[in-house]
């Protein structure tokens, strides 16, 4: 489809929460009251000039906001010649864009009167950022994580008990995001009369993708004006990484109503989608309801939802945020997958171009931008949405390079 | 055809006590011993069936029912099993409803799953993550094909809810009587009598109590109120703890026996 002709996703009047057939909520009756009370406090406080004041002047004291935009001239000879740009969300304070929406729900959950915050995590990077909020604000706050997410971010899981937070490791269906997330749910029903269950991405029953949108856009607003002032024009294209897609849908919303920019969102494509560990719910996915929303899973014929798999973390989910379901649907994002190796031959090559390790989500991203670099060739312009940095994948990329993590007896390196 | 919902309600409130409702997933411990131990809770006083159709991420559920379906998934039962269940349980002469998440409905085809249920011989769904909002299609399926509609009520619903809930429904409707997810506790929770006197002074729907039920004694107490109690967890806990097929089809009985002089106002007997 045509960019030019694209439908800018836009509620439809009638049903608040929803785009097109997408999203909506789909919950046990008992959170019914807390997702109205949640939806009644956002709707007032996005209208409130204090509360605005408050998360901007924590987005510019304490995130580190506006984050910048790095012109990556050397990686953009990777990518046809292209001009590359990364929004570099990686430099924000805990290292990823989530801080964005973790600010913005915290400080909702003071407006609440709620005390506790519960979180899921799959890298750690949103249970960090929850954390982080929590103790900023002095909320309690436990996290979800899956056990096998647990081992493979271990560093994460220090950083948030540091932070004051209680980690508990999901030991239930496949030990990963997705069962971290039923967890939460299963807290969040128990105590919701003083907890806010602090969601991490655009997905969940409404009014959370809408929220967490609203406190992601900063990236992409800041990224077009900052794009016009640095580049002189508006880009070409936009690459972000999408697992539940947070940091996508707050760079494109940016860019939605600009006809001419396309759009590109990538998907783990874990080990190839031929051999059915991935994780890219628009390849082999079909429109179904998980935790709360109806949008893209990844199911059997039964409905049963099929475990994924990604070098990520972050994007091991087999649910997408609805929004993208619509987005995908109206053809105004094209997604694709990318393999755990090319996106880690993009995490090489950022590191030695740019030296910048990016995170292993954002290295899907960062393969799209190669691959777009290579179609547009020396005229074109790419934004990428640099969403994380690489510290929690050290070990995970020594690992898949070979590098020897262990040093000889006097501290140097053996080799 | 076994008698409908409002039958058995019906038939229980004229015996002055509350309808019991066992549930169980289909497919656990297997097919044919879930059908044999539902037999059993009939013929020991149980008036409906609830059976589960086991779904990959439940929830609304506490471990021992996760730990059931997941039993019942890794065996590989499929929705197809569940119908089948439900065929076997009314040839038995039980009074079946489907408890299920909304998902392996809608991937079965609304239209397609109502007829098949339809043509089982079950007599409705509950459907603990669907609210009337989402249910335009489901209501329209339903109602073409008689199946009743069970949506839930929970003690943080507001009149305005409880309104909308109960106009949707029909059959009963399922008060939660807590908090929180499905599991056997050790009291029912106090908010339960509240939101049953709420929800019955808008409906005459007979309003049947589930979440935390587990004993004869909690469920005496519970129908001094409530239309029906619902009993699942602690039939599941018995079977998940049973060392062999005997064993379980004994507690499965004593429980639904004890359940059943509960609802009729009596001290468990034996």
């Amino acid at each position: 489809m045509a960019a030019t002709t694209h439908t800018p996703a836009k509620h439809d009047e009638d049903l608040p929460g929803h785009y097109g057939p997408y999203g909506g909520r789909f919950v046990p009756e008992a959170l019914t009251s807390a997702l109205d009370e949640l939806d009644a406090a956002f709707r007032a406080a996005i209208v409130d000039p204090a509360f605005a004041a408050e998360l901007a002047e924590l987005e510019r004291t304490y995130t580190g906001r506006p984050s910048p935009l790095t012109p990556a001239a050397r990686f953009g000879e990777l990518c046809g010649g292209a001009r590359v740009y990364l929004k570099r969300e990686d430099l924000n304070h805990t290292g990823s864009h989530k801080i964005n929406n973790v600010l913005g729900q915290a400080l909702l959950t003071r407006r609440m009167g709620k005390s506790r915050v519960i979180a899921e995590t799959g890298a750690g990077q949103h249970g960090v950022a929850a954390a982080t909020a929590a103790a900023l604000l002095g909320l309690e706050c436990t996290v979800y994580m899956g056990e096998e997410d647990t081992r493979r971010q271990a560093l994460n899981v220090a950083r948030m008990r540091l932070l004051g937070a209680e980690v508990i490791p999901v030991t239930v269906g496949s030990r990963t995001l997705k069962d971290a997330i039923n967890e939460a749910m299963r807290d969040w029903v128990t105590t919701v009369d003083r907890t806010h269950y602090l969601l991490g991405t655009v997905t969940g029953p409404a009014p959370f993708p809408e929220l967490v949108r609203h406190f992601h856009s900063v990236i992409g607003r800041e990224a077009r004006e900052q794009m016009l002032a640095d580049a002189g024009r508006l880009p070409d294209a936009v690459a972000a990484c999408v697992g539940g897609g947070s940091n996508a849908i707050g760079i494109f919303s940016g860019f939605l109503d600009d006809p001419s920019v396309r759009l590109h969102g990538y998907e783990a494509g874990g080990e190839g989608i031929e051999t059915g560990r991935h994780a890219s719910r628009f390849s082999t996915g079909a429109p179904g309801v998980l935790h709360g929303a109806r949008t893209y899973v990844m199911q059997d014929e039964w409905g049963q939802t099929v475990p994924s798999h990604s070098i990520s973390a972050g994007l091991d989910y087999p649910g997408v945020g609805p929004e993208h379901a619509w987005l995908h649907d109206t053809g105004r994002v094209a997604y694709e997958p990318v393999n755990d190796a090319e996106a880690m031959d993009a995490f090489a090559a950022l590191c030695r171009t740019e030296g910048i390790i990016p995170a292993i989500e954002s290295a899907h991203a960062l393969a799209g931008a190669i691959r777009l670099g290579r179609e547009l060739g020396p005229a074109g312009l790419i934004l990428v949405s640099l969403s994380g940095r690489g510290d929690k994948d050290v070990e995970t990329a020594a690992r898949w390079f070979g590098i020897d993590l262990s040093t000889s007896p006097d501290g140097t390196d053996p080799r | 055809m076994s008698r409908g919902l409002a039958e058995a309600f019906a038939d229980a409130r004229s015996e002055g006590r509350a309808a019991l409702i066992g549930y169980l997933p289909a497919g656990f411990p297997d097919p044919e011993q879930c059908v044999e131990l539902v037999v059993d809770m009939v013929a020991a006083g149980v008036d409906i069936v609830e059976v589960g159709l086991p779904y990959s991420d439940p929830l609304m559920d506490g471990p021992d029912i996760q730990a059931a379906v997941d039993q019942a998934l890794r065996a590989g039962t499929t929705t197809e099993t569940v119908l089948d269940t439900v065929g076997a349980l009314t040839d038995a002469g039980a009074t079946a409803v489907v408890m299920s998440y909304w998902n392996p409905i809608e991937r079965y085809g609304v239209e397609r799953f109502a007829d098949r249920l339809a043509d089982a011989g079950g007599h409705g769904v509950i459907t603990p993550d669907l609210t009337p909002e989402e249910a335009g299609p489901w209501i329209a399926a339903t109602t073409r094909r008689g199946l009743d509609r069970v949506f839930l009520v929970a003690p943080s619903s507001t009149d305005e809810r409880i309104r909308t809930v109960v106009a949707a429904s029909s059959g009963f409707v399922y008060a939660a009587s807590t908090m929180g997810v499905t599991g056997a506790r050790a009291a029912v929770s106090s908010a339960a009598p509240a939101l049953v006197a709420r929800t019955k002074a808008l409906t005459g729907l007979p309003v049947a109590v589930g979440l935390g039920v587990s004993s004869g004694e909690q469920a005496r107490e519970v129908a001094a109120y409530a239309d029906g109690v619902i009993v699942g967890s602690a039939f599941v806990r018995l079977i998940l703890q049973a060392s062999d097929r005997a064993a379980a089809r004994d507690a499965v009985r004593r429980l639904a026996a004890d359940l059943a002089a509960g609802v009729r106002g009596n001290r468990a007997c034996g």
